[in-house]
This record gives structure tokens, sequence and C-alpha cells, in this order.
């Protein structure tokens, strides 16, 4: 066939192309990946008894909004390698930000706090637990996600797919926050954040083959 | 400074017939993909010029990638950033298919077979579309013949293969998906 050949064959009756697509398809993901990571969480661990009293105290927000912070960069960052030829440009500085925010939190908390209690703000009561947890919140997002971006063009796989599993993963932190009963920012800033970096992870190694076009 | 005007102003002149296209202008669009192949190939000769013979293959496969991955397009963003973008991604895949392929193969045809010079004007792919055209099920190859070979309708071609309206549609979205495919699956 000529390549003359072809433009006409692709031409003819190509029709009109929904704008926004990458926006359309991304928003779609997230409300997945919300949804199965909150079924995720009900049926298996439930909501934290004290939730009413919970959402009374400002550290639950500052939770809430560092995980939702990441989440929006995540996002960002997403649609963004989603599409050739887009640059990241300030995006990893929205990615960076909360995470120095909150490291900056920690280390005034833990200046300020005794000596022996240090640990217990570091560790909590569920270290142990909260990162897998959270990157099992992150299953269903992350499907969403990269089925997402499938159906874009992403051309450099590792950071695409990395963005996609960062944005799972904090979707699924966001949700794991209403069941999570830690609140020091020393916790937050480590186990919350290492719980994100493991779908970031997966994503990153399994892009190049997930994400072939 | 005059030289970047001028690429402003092609850019800007192409941009339109794409954003005319995706918008349902289909004489636009055509012309839109009949400029966009003389600037690939330009773009692709310069970045293959040890192999030649490869050049109008994969400015075939990047106008299919193009074509495709079209809804991509971000009217905010240059248009130019956006062909590049796709067209190195279809050229480090065929670069990296060839060394993989090299692998099982001597290297040294590659040696003999610089002697063949590129010619100046488009060459004749050495792959033939058509031939794998041939190759995809009924279900899209039906479709993609008779609305975008033979330019019927959606409705028309519904009503010749029996198929449903959104069947054929889809029909032609998953066959061309599937043609650029079997391009990057072969060697």
């Amino acid at each position: 066939m000529k390549t003359v050949e072809l433009v006409t064959l692709l031409a003819t009756g190509a029709g009109a192309v929904q704008p926004n697509q990458a926006a359309r398809r991304f928003a779609a993901a997230a409300g997945w990946s919300v949804l199965g990571a909150a079924l995720l969480m009900i049926a298996l661990l439930g909501p934290r008894h004290d939730l009413a009293n919970a959402v009374l105290l400002p550290m639950f927000w500052v939770k809430f909004g560092f995980v939702a912070c990441l989440a929006v960069a995540g996002l960002l960052a997403a649609l963004r390698l989603s599409r050739p030829g887009q640059r990241l440009a300030w995006v990893p500085t929205a990615l960076a930000a909360p995470v120095i925010a909150i490291w900056l939190l920690a280390v005034l908390v833990l200046a300020q706090a005794d000596p022996v209690q240090r640990t217990v703000l570091f560790f909590g009561a569920t270290w142990d637990s909260c990162p897998f947890l959270i990157a099992l919140l992150s299953v269903p997002g992350f499907a969403a996600a990269i089925l997402a971006m499938k159906g874009l063009a992403p051309t450099r796989l590792r950071p695409a797919g990395a963005a996609a599993g960062l944005l799972s993963g904090a979707l699924g932190a966001l949700v794991y926050s209403v069941h999570c009963p830690e609140l020091g920012a020393p916790f937050i800033g480590f186990w919350y954040l290492l719980g994100m970096l493991i779908p970031t992870t997966v994503g990153a190694l399994l892009g190049p083959r997930l994400l072939r076009w | 400074m005059q030289d970047t005007g001028r690429l402003n102003a092609g850019e800007q002149r192409l941009r339109n017939l794409l954003l005319r296209g995706l918008a349902g202008d289909e004489p636009a669009y055509h012309a839109f993909l009949q400029e966009l192949s003389t600037h690939l190939r330009a773009f692709l000769r310069k970045r293959l010029a040890r192999l030649p013979d490869e050049v109008e293959d994969l400015v075939q496969e990047s106008l299919l990638a193009i074509h495709n991955q079209r809804h991509t397009y971000d009217a905010g963003y240059p248009l130019t950033a956006w062909i590049h973008a796709i067209a190195k991604y279809k050229l480090i895949d065929l670069l990296r298919r060839r060394a993989k392929r090299d692998l099982l193969t001597d290297p040294l045809d590659e040696e003999f077979s610089l002697e063949y010079a590129a010619e100046t004007e488009a060459a004749d792919a050495r792959r033939d579309l058509a031939k794998l055209l041939a190759q995809l099920p009924d279900r899209q190859r039906l479709p993609i013949v008779h609305m975008k070979l033979e330019g019927l309708s959606v409705a028309q071609t519904a009503r010749l293969t029996g198929m449903s309206e959104s069947a054929v549609k889809v029909g032609v979205h998953r066959g061309l998906k599937a043609l650029a495919a079997m391009i990057s699956g072969d060697a």
C-alpha cells in the first residue's frame, strides 16, 4: 500500500473525535478506584469506630489533605504522561511539596515530643499492616488507572506506569484513612508514603510491559 | 528568526487542519495527514540515515499510530511536540525490534544493505498493509474495506454486512488498532 493510499484510507469516514478524552478517562478511573477501595475497606476492615470524633480532629484532615494532594499531583502526572509530547514541568514540585510539608511537621512533632514517646509516634500501633493494606486497597485503582492510560498514548512507559501506580496508591490511602486509627505526622510521613510507593514501584516495573502500544 | 517564523506558520496551518479534522471536517483531516506524511518522512529520514529502506514503512506506521491516537492531542500544547513524541516512540520501537532480530540473524547483512541508497521521493513501503488488512477477522476487515476503502457510510456498511452501526464503528476502530499491533509485533 502506498502512503497516499494509506492517508486516504485513514481520512475516509474518520468522523469527529470527542474532546477531553484523557480527563474523562481518568475521572472515570478515579471514580472506580475510590469505589473499589471503599468496597474492599468496608468488606475487610470497616471504618474506625470513633470516626465521628476523629473527623473533628485537625490531624485527621492534615492526613487526608496530605494524601489528597498526592492524589491530585499523581493525577496531573498521569494525565501528562498519557499524552505524547507533554512535559511534566512543575508536576514533580507538586509531588514533592506535600511530602516535604508532612516531613517538616513530623520533625516538629518529634522534636517537641518526650524522647520515650518518639518511637510510639513513629511506629504507632499499626505500622506493620498499614503499608500493605494501602497497597491492597489500591489494587482496583491500579487496574482502572492502567486501563485508562492504555486508552491514551503514553510514550515514557516507566514514569507513566509509576504515575498510574501513585494515583491508585494515593486514592487507596485516602480510603484507608477512614479506617486507620493513626494520626501522628511521623507515622503518616513514613508508613503512608511507603504504602503509596508500593503500587508506584509496581507501576514503574510493569509499565513498559502493560502500557506498550 | 525567519526560520522559526516559517516553522510556526507551518505548525499553525497543520494544527488548524488537525483541529478541523478532529471536529469532523474530513477534507481538512485528509490534508493534515497528507502534509503530515511529508513532515514525517523528512523527520524520520534524518534519524534513520543508516536504514533508508525502513523510512517509508515507519512513515506509514507513524501515520497509523497518530491516526489511532488522535484523541490524545491537546489543543493547548504544541502540535510538533506531539507528532515528534509519537514518531520517536515508533522509531525506538523499530530499533528495538531490529536489535532483537539481529541477535538471531547474521548482523553482517546490515553492512551490505547499506549499499542501497534512499530515494529522494516517497519510496514504496516494503511492508504491504493491504496484506496485513487481509489477515484481520471479518468483523474488523469488512467495516474497514467498505467504509475506509470504498468510502461507504456507517449506515450503508451496516446494511451491507448485517452488523449494527455501533459494531461497524467499533470494527473500524479496533481493526486499525489491530493493524498497528500487527506491525509492532512483526519484525
